[in-house]
């Protein structure tokens, strides 16, 4: 009893850290990564990261990365694998221009037609992984191999979208209060966020509710920790993962169209590498590729720090094209190492 | 004595359904009688001359030898490493990227239009073959002793790759004017098979040698099936795993070397762009499982030759280059789905039920 009282009020940090679980205590170093990251930035490179508007651009340019990476988190909670997103995300782009501009769509249905390409992926993909047992790896990667191939048999040349109410709902801004600055003409000017922005934090909390909260998503880690112990306790194993693929398969659905509506393009080149932007913004928020590990939380705050990552990087006069990169991948690997620790110090 | 014959029948085909060459040897098959009913002049091979004056064989069964060679190269590495790690390497493509632009810095030294060459291709190449090993043995440490899965380390080298690659040369294009250097991505006078083609059969003949006459395979099997068990029966499994990493990286340095030769030049976006992907699935359609553990070499190299076979097929039925990943996909789709266990049984299962009710 007494030696409890003594940890707790005396031990302190270290045996507080001893106590957690791997899920917070790399959701802990994510954030404290970000901030430090964010805040060093602030007092070195001054002037742009001292704006909020800075950090909602972001937020503007990332939504779509958000929801991608929530939806790479959940699988890869599972223990599973999806590298098909940037090519769905290509995909919708593509079908949803197309429809828009020369068919004369409205934006609505071309909003459907985005979810149900992606719920398409997520049903066929979750059906081959979950109930024919082939790996998610394989899978996905033909399903990334055919969407980028699609793209290009939908409409090969790329063009920007002149859809009247489309090019409305992609300008709308909303307004955050209190957070503009005077530009140098002496105007005051809103800080704003976009559309996509409402959306992710939306599709942020939504998933970070199902997994915390409901018996879906602690079967989740359930079947990610050890799936015979899962089949054990009476877990549908077979339909939990396919149920974890059509949900990453519906979010790449309402990602990809988040992204139309940033660059307002067709284009067989979007998102370009958007896949692995995603496993490596899901690592750096702390989910493990073993299964079982994660948070929604951590996977937002990668998300911004591997982005506020390339901003300081240009904005410190590394131009070169090439120092983006290496710094995201040295990022990663220093992410990779931390986790490894953590392990370790799991085994002990 | 009829249900007798049946019987042997269908145990011989069951057999030859479960030999691992089945799926390898049936796409082959299914593919060459697409061209055979579609296009006969698939497999037409006519003797033209180059623009050095050489005669050269050309064809598309050529292509297929020629390009063929390097996913062949290349898969050899990545059986090893899906053998021992459990995983893949998806950095290959842009390790190759900066094997490339190594052998252009060492042959241009710093001046990017060089008159002759600065070294010797053969120590150049050296020098290459070290860095990718290098790099190489970055991946195998990190999935040796850090325990990250491979795909995920490898992932740090995909990022990273190309903008390396570019660093090299400070983001120059060097450009490489020397005859004998064109020769290894081409044809050598006087020898109208691609030498390519030849760097493979090399690479086939030094990997089999060394699985003959060491233990590497014996090895690298036991890692991947049962690493504890490996470790107590006094194998290392992090070196093993570290040095199926660095034959990848020799393999990649060989690609980079013919990648490069053939261009002249380098473009660090674009070169041995997706290659890993292909590699990976040569590994996959050879029947090799992609968790690791047993591996048949000649199913993978054979299965390298079959996806080259299959992008000339597509090729030649005037697929555009940018939508031939979407064709690929399908018959990838097909064979992974058929060659699945869970499929496999479900067939096994209804044949036997079909035979009762024949009986």
């Amino acid at each position: 009893m007494s030696k409890n009282n003594s940890s707790v009020q005396g031990g302190g940090l270290g045996s507080r850290f001893k106590n957690m679980t791997d899920t917070n205590l790399l959701l802990l170093i994510t954030i404290v990564i970000f901030f430090l990251m964010y805040i060093g930035a602030m007092i070195f490179l001054g002037s742009g990261f001292l704006r909020a508007q800075t950090f909602f651009n972001i937020l503007n340019a990332n939504a779509s990365l958000i929801i991608l990476s929530c939806g790479l988190s959940l699988v890869m909670i599972t223990g599973s694998i999806d590298i098909s997103v940037g090519g769905v995300t290509a995909l919708i782009s593509m079908c949803c221009a197309v429809y828009l501009d020369y068919k004369g769509g409205n934006v609505f249905v071309s909003v459907m037609i985005a979810l149900a390409i992606g719920l398409a992926f997520g049903l066929f993909q979750g059906f081959l992984i979950a109930y024919l047992e082939i790996q998610p790896f394989i899978v996905t990667l033909a399903g990334m191999f055919f969407a980028r191939g699609m793209t290009t048999i939908v409409n090969t040349n790329p063009f920007n979208v002149a859809n009247e109410s489309f090019v409305a709902l992609k300008n709308t801004r909303i307004n955050v209060p209190g957070m503009g600055f005077v530009n140098p003409k002496g105007e005051y000017v809103d800080a704003y966020v976009q559309i996509g922005v409402i959306v992710a934090l939306l599709v942020v909390v939504v998933m970070f509710c199902i997994l915390r909260w409901t018996k879906l998503g602690r079967s989740f880690y359930a079947v990610g920790g050890k799936a015979e112990s899962a089949l054990m306790l009476g877990l549908n194993v077979k339909r939990t993962k396919f149920i974890a693929h059509v949900l990453c398969g519906l979010l790449s659905g309402i990602g990809g169209y988040v992204y139309f509506l940033y660059s307002g393009n067709g284009s067989a080149a979007n998102a370009t590498g958007m896949e692995m932007n995603a496993i490596a913004s899901s690592i750096i928020g702390g989910t493990m590729l073993t299964g079982g590990v994660g948070n929604i939380i951590g996977t937002f705050f990668g998300v911004l720090s591997f982005s506020t990552i390339q901003n300081i990087v240009a904005s410190a006069g590394l131009g070169e094209a090439w120092w983006t990169g290496i710094t995201k991948a040295a990022m990663l690997c220093l992410f990779l190492l931390i986790q490894s620790i953590v392990m370790a110090r799991k085994k002990k | 004595m009829q249900n007798n014959k049946s019987s042997a029948v269908s145990v011989f085909l069951g057999k030859l359904v479960r030999q691992q060459f089945f799926i390898p040897l049936t796409a082959l098959f299914l593919l060459a009688l697409f061209n055979l009913i579609v296009d006969p002049s698939f497999f037409k091979i006519t003797i033209n001359t180059n623009s050095a004056g050489n005669p050269v064989l050309s064809g598309a069964l050529i292509t297929i030898l020629d390009n063929g060679s390097e996913f062949a190269i290349l898969a050899i590495g990545m059986t090893l490493v899906t053998a021992a790690s459990k995983g893949q390497d998806i950095s290959v493509g842009a390790a190759t990227a900066i094997a490339g632009s190594i052998l252009l810095r060492m042959l241009c030294g710093t001046n990017s239009r060089p008159e002759t060459i600065q070294m010797p291709i053969i120590a150049a190449f050296l020098i290459s073959c070290v860095v990718a090993m290098l790099f190489g043995a970055f991946n195998g440490v990190l999935v040796a002793y850090f325990k990250i899965q491979p795909m995920v380390a490898t992932l740090i080298l995909y990022t990273a790759g190309r903008s390396i690659a570019a660093w090299f040369n400070n983001n120059e294009l060097p450009i490489v004017t020397d005859a004998v250097f064109s020769y290894i991505g081409g044809f050598i006078p006087g020898i109208p098979i691609p030498t390519p083609f030849f760097i493979a059969v090399a690479c086939i003949i030094i990997i089999t040698l060394v699985l003959k006459f060491t233990n590497l395979r014996l090895y690298t099997q036991s890692v991947g099936i049962n690493e504890s068990s490996a470790r107590l029966n006094g194998l290392n499994p992090a070196a093993i795993k570290i040095l199926s990493f660095v034959i990848m990286g020799l393999c990649v340095a060989v690609v980079g070397l013919i990648k490069v030769s053939r261009l002249s030049t380098i473009n660090y976006s674009v070169i041995a762009k997706d290659i890993e992907m292909d590699a990976i699935l040569a590994v996959a359609l050879g029947g090799n499982s992609l968790s690791g553990g047993k591996f048949n070499m000649a199913a993978s190299i054979m299965g390298a030759y079959i996806i080259q076979f299959l992008t000339t097929t597509l090729y030649r039925r005037q697929v555009p280059s940018d939508a031939l990943p979407a064709y690929k996909a399908v018959v990838v789709i097909i064979l992974v789905v058929m060659s699945a266990p869970v499929v496999r049984e479900y067939f096994a299962s209804l044949m036997k039920k079909l035979k009762k009710e024949v009986a």
